[in-house]
């Protein structure tokens, strides 16, 4: 039944290449991440506001973001952009796909913290002088974090797993990617693929470690 | 600009394709379910001796799908075992969910206050009475809308089959765009069944959710 002989030694030369990629995947997913935040608490503040513009706007956004493959939402940056002409390349694709799909379904999980600030943190902190962007800034959005911090968490896992699909839309410098060549040129596939789950491994956890190292500011009360 | 090569023996073909993804979602649910149940069940009751289970199933939610199944669609060719590209897919999906479904249940069982449970083994139910007639029932009800979010993740994780070669909905709409050239349109068709289908599953969800509310 078993009559392959796996070739470690040649995978593991490849080792430095894919800790490359795995740098990039890092990157991509960290940034993703953060834009992706950003437009998520964009998102909510348009959704309870009073234009209907852009209500509508927030609204389509997360719905789409939530009810479609994030793999489909890479795939029609990367092919439908074209029909308009933009042609953008691959890591652009991933990277905006990613942020897409991480603003829509953070945007849900602030909305969910957003009604656990009680009312009355941000008329308190209006009556003591706050303008209302100072009295959002320093007082809600703290509040906001820390109720959504195990949520975010999560997201930013799922951030990593995301940048994988960047091989589909040809990305070839990411971890994912640079197995792929490497599977191509060798057919090594397992071995190449193994290492690939094993780097994946660390850096999810190397990104939930690093936010709890980062989280000390949230819970420092 | 308004012509198009889009036929109507090509939105059959995509439709071929959403019957494969809701197959594969189907199939890979039922596995899922039934080994989270069971992963679940024992992790609640018995947390200590099942701390291995724990770190095995959190792999699989710690490493990209699409890995999964190249590794899984790897192992199967080295191991000589003769099974089709969609049994495999079913297998590692089947695996993805019960990962998670193992923390959903987990998380639905301990949910239920133990006193509960004390007061169900006081009135002279035995052990696996309590567990099914109290427990049981409760923690579906907690555990019912994670389960229906996992349902609607699953579904949209099935486009990553296409990498071992299934044609699954996108797979098939992709191959429609390298024919006719066209891929805002096709794409656009695509995402709408798609949206379509995860519609009507939270929707049923939503409605299961009140439903059984109801009678509390």
């Amino acid at each position: 039944m078993f009559d392959y002989t796996f070739q470690w030694r040649a995978a593991f030369k490849a080792l430095p290449d894919m800790l490359q990629g795995a740098w990039v995947t890092f990157e991509t997913a960290a940034l993703s991440m953060i834009l992706g935040v950003i437009i998520a608490l964009c998102l909510v503040f348009m959704r309870q506001g009073k234009n209907l513009i852009l209500k509508g706007f927030a609204a389509t956004w997360i719905s789409i973001a939530r009810n479609t493959p994030s793999l489909f939402q890479v795939y029609i940056l990367y092919f439908g952009l074209g029909s308009f002409g933009i042609h953008i390349n691959s890591w652009v694709a991933l990277l905006a796909g990613i942020t897409i799909n991480n603003a829509g379904y953070l945007a849900e999980n602030f909305r969910g913290g957003l009604k656990a600030v009680p009312d009355t943190q941000l008329r308190a902190a209006r009556s003591l002088g706050m303008s209302a962007p100072q009295a959002y800034r320093l007082i809600v959005i703290p509040q906001l974090l820390r109720i959504v911090f195990y949520p975010m968490t999560n997201q930013m896992v799922w951030a990593v797993l995301m940048t994988s699909m960047g091989v589909v839309v040809g990305l070839n410098n990411d971890l994912t990617g640079v197995t792929q060549n490497y599977n191509v040129m060798t057919f090594r596939t397992f071995e190449f693929f193994a290492i690939a789950a094993v780097l994946y491994y660390l850096i999810a956890k190397l990104i939930v470690g690093l936010a709890r190292l980062l989280s000390w500011r949230l819970f420092r009360y | 600009m308004f012509e198009t090569s889009f036929s109507w023996g090509d939105l059959q073909y995509m439709l071929q394709g959403a019957w494969v993804t809701i197959l594969l979602t189907v199939i890979s649910m039922i596995i899922g379910t039934l080994a989270g149940v069971v992963c679940g069940m024992a992790r609640a009751l018995l947390p200590r001796s099942t701390i291995p289970l724990a770190w095995v199933l959190d792999v699989f939610r710690s490493v990209p799908l699409l890995i999964q199944f190249v590794l899984f669609n790897a192992l199967k060719s080295i191991a000589g075992l003769d099974w089709s590209a969609f049994t495999v897919a079913c297998i590692v999906l089947g695996l993805y969910v019960t990962a998670y479904g193992t923390e959903i249940v987990r998380s639905g069982v301990l949910s239920v206050p133990l006193n509960l449970r004390r007061a169900s083994r006081s009135l002279g139910l035995s052990y696996w009475q309590d567990l099914r007639q109290i427990v049981m029932p409760m923690a579906t009800r907690v555990a019912f809308p994670g389960w229906v979010n996992l349902l609607l993740s699953v579904m949209k994780d099935t486009a990553l089959v296409m990498w071992i070669g299934i044609v699954e909905l996108l797979r098939a709409s992709q191959t429609i765009v390298t024919r006719i050239q066209e891929p805002l349109l096709v794409l656009c068709i695509a995402g709408l069944i798609y949206y379509v289908m995860s519609l009507v599953i939270a929707r049923i969800g939503a409605r299961l959710e009140t439903r059984w509310q109801e009678n509390d």
